[in-house]
């Protein structure tokens, strides 16, 4: 009953689009394909709203009016949060802009069940051949929806001289290793870990890696398919956990610990010196560079290494956790659309975007040009990775990857156990099914 | 008569009206509504823990707000009625927490009550150093910082509606009861309370509502965390209901937040504020209660 809804609704979608296209070109044509050429319009929604970033879109979308004579875009730049309430509410309302940031995961499922985003498999087929396994995480039922321009992976960012301090010479390769350094630096008076209970998410990674490293890559695939926790190696993730929070590493009040934001954060713990170091994604650099002072975040004493082995798992020691932002296309937008966001992702525009620190580059071809030397290190392990696990909350959707978060929260807090984080993901999950 | 009515439709019964048809579909917001699922939400929503740990969260600081407020607003009241230099500067500086923003006062507490933050800073240097504590980063004692931010942002407006009512007692009566030999603390408790009786009941009345619907200052504060210590019944609607994209469950807490603030605020109507209505009629309301 869903399926001839969404349908209808994408039927509805098309005659839409068929009629404004044909409005709009003034020359009778109703053949939504004829998008060179004929005068179209496209809204885009970007979030690179300040300094070189928002520059460099704009001449991005200068250069493909002119490389396609009779086509506008219509580019707004707008804050972060700021994009996500607008697209959340034009979602809802079927009015979201042509081109927009997809997540991917559940979101992007749900978005697609809704009939509210293109199936680009065919049309661009070249470019997602050339993103080679990135797009993974934009495929819902070997269709392909986005088209990922970056993605990064998750690991731990340190600073280098309190780990010389505490006469730590190498980068912790096992949980061992890194239960070593804990003690080591508290040993030297420092907080070894800052992590953002109170926002949960940031909570809730290791919990990820912690199941990425127990469960091997088909169980996973196998859950994400078919909503089902039954592995006992769920629950190992969990004692995992609850074996490093037992280790006490973590700041002072951590629970109450937003993400990001202050100074008081976890990012802005660990740019502030207060910490040794913290589990975060790509962005962490840029993330404390606007809580110092300087500006400068770590600076010179940035140091990045992957999240440790565990011992006795079934997952791929090696497998990263991370995720990243695509391009898609509305189901309603003409087809000119897939052309523009193909165009985003061409070698030229990867190699710019990547040249002015915007993001992580997923073109290989265009990974070269990171500049930063953690971030280059970082791509490396990425590029790597046997796979890219998509954070989980991504993965599975709001709803499910809210409800497991809250769970690992409660381990941290030592209320929850190791079933429970299951236990309360399948839950959530059989709602869905 | 007629627009004021149809204003009350269109901006409280429609919504309410929506609320209840949501609660009853499992709905993530996108497309049409077509998962209809009866009252399983409803279900859901009671017999879940953390829903339940809110209601008895909202109750709590519904219960404690007066329980505290009450005892220090009376007093503090009193005290500023009586005629002493810089009564005026008093009155104003109790009143400026209510007046102050919620999300400025709270975002200014946040501050102040982080594990490097002024609070512990301040118990430092007076050598307390023992009582320092996360104070909304430990879930034992996160309720306790909320209760106390509340009673510091809320009991501003119980000292000023206590010292309205108090210009409505008659000064001849404490004449009246210090020529019969009535020390102040008599008059006090024989005279003046009583007859705040109806200024009192209002009060809490509003204190009542104002906790069952709290959500601007825990938001503000710890997210209805940490670990959902500090959850209420309107953070739970948020955090387990929109921002997990689940319309139709939202909508279903929301409609029982709606259903407990109804019921209370009855029953409070019933058995408390009552007693004022009939003020001008005293032996009836007598009879009343003698049946």
């Amino acid at each position: 009953m869903k399926r001839t809804a969404a349908l209808r609704a994408v039927a509805l979608g098309a005659a839409v689009a068929m009629i404004a296209t044909a409005c709009s070109s003034g020359s009778g044509s109703d053949d939504p394909t004829e998008g060179a050429g004929e005068n179209v319009t496209l809204t885009w929604w970007h979030n690179s709203n300040t300094g070189a970033g928002k520059d460099y879109y704009d001449q991005l979308a200068d250069e493909f009016e002119s490389d396609n004579p009779g086509v506008t875009i219509e580019v707004s730049a707008l804050q972060h949060e700021d994009m996500l309430t607008k697209l959340d509410a034009a979602f809802q309302t079927g009015d979201q802009p042509d081109i927009f940031m997809e997540r991917g995961g559940g979101e992007l499922k749900a978005h697609v069940a809704a009939g509210l985003v293109k199936d680009i498999t065919d049309d661009a087929a070249d470019t997602i051949s050339a993103l080679g396994g990135s797009v993974s995480g934009w495929t819902v039922e070997d269709r392909v929806y986005s088209l990922p321009f970056s993605m990064g992976v998750v690991g731990f960012w340190y600073n280098k001289s309190m780990f010389a301090q505490a006469g730590i010479t190498e980068a912790p390769k096992t949980m061992d290793d890194l239960y070593a350094a804990v003690e080591a630096l508290k040993g030297a008076g420092i907080e070894p870990i800052s992590v953002g209970a109170g926002s949960a998410w940031p909570a809730a990674h290791y919990w990820y890696y912690f199941a990425l490293r127990q469960c091997s890559q088909d169980t996973i695939a196998t859950a994400s398919q078919e909503l089902e926790f039954t592995d006992p190696c769920w629950v190992k993730a969990g004692e995992s956990l609850a074996d490093l929070v037992a280790q006490e590493p973590f700041n002072t009040g951590f629970l109450g610990t937003e993400a990001q934001g202050t100074p008081e954060s976890a990012s802005g713990l660990l740019a502030n010196r207060k910490v040794a170091m913290e589990l975060a994604g790509h962005w962490e650099p840029g993330v404390m560079q606007g809580l110092t002072e300087d500006e400068q975040g770590l600076g010179e004493d940035t140091g990045w290494f992957p999240f440790p082995e565990v011992a006795g798992g079934e997952g791929d020691p090696a497998a990263q956790l991370g995720g990243g932002d695509a391009w898609a296309c509305s189901n309603d937008a003409p087809d000119i659309c897939v052309d523009f966001i193909e165009f985003m992702l061409s070698n030229d525009v990867q190699k710019g975007f990547a040249e002015l620190d915007m993001g992580l580059p997923t073109l290989p071809s265009a990974t070269a040009f990171v500049a930063a030397p953690e971030l280059a290190q970082l791509l490396s392990y990425r590029n790597d990775a046997p796979y890219v696990q998509l954070y989980f909350d991504t993965q599975f959707g709001e709803n499910i990857g809210g409800a497991m978060n809250e769970a690992i929260v409660s381990v941290f807090a030592g209320s929850g156990t190791p079933q429970g984080i299951v236990d309360a993901t399948q839950a959530a999950a059989d709602l869905e099914k | 008569m007629a627009p004021a009515l149809l204003l009350f439709a269109i901006f409280v019964v429609v919504p309410v009206v929506q609320a209840a048809r949501f609660s009853v579909f499992r709905w993530n917001g996108l497309g049409p509504m077509e998962n209809f699922v009866g009252l399983q939400n409803y279900v859901m929503a009671l017999s879940d823990q953390i829903f339940q740990r809110s209601v008895t969260n909202n109750l709590t600081i519904a219960i404690l707000s007066i329980a505290i407020q009450l005892p220090i607003g009376l007093l503090v009241a009193l005290l500023l009625n009586r005629k002493f230099p810089g009564q005026t500067a008093m009155r104003v500086i109790v009143f400026v927490p209510y007046v102050l923003a919620e999300v400025v006062a709270g975002v200014i507490w946040k501050l102040l009550l982080q594990p490097q933050g002024g609070v512990n800073a301040f118990l430092e240097t007076i050598g307390l150093d023992s009582f320092a504590k996360a104070w909304v980063g430990d879930p034992s004692v996160a309720l306790w910082t909320v209760m106390g931010v509340l009673t510091w942002k809320y009991l501003g407006l119980a000292i000023v509606l206590l010292l309205a009512g108090l210009q409505g007692v008659p000064e001849e009566l404490h004449e009246a009861a210090s020529i019969d030999g009535a020390s102040w603390w008599q008059s006090q408790r024989k005279i003046t309370i009583p007859l705040l009786g109806p200024t009192i009941r209002t009060w809490a009345f509003l204190s009542m509502i104002g906790s069952l619907q709290l959500f601007d200052m825990v938001w503000i504060l710890t997210r209805g965390g940490p670990d959902n210590a500090t959850t209420t019944m309107a953070t739970y609607l948020i955090r387990q209901g929109t921002e997990r994209s689940q319309y139709g469950y939202a909508s279903a807490v929301a409609i029982i937040l709606f259903v407990i603030s109804f019921i209370l605020a009855g029953l409070f109507q019933a058995f408390v504020l009552n007693r004022d209505a009939g003020d001008d009629k005293p032996k009836q309301r007598r009879k009343k209660v003698s049946r």
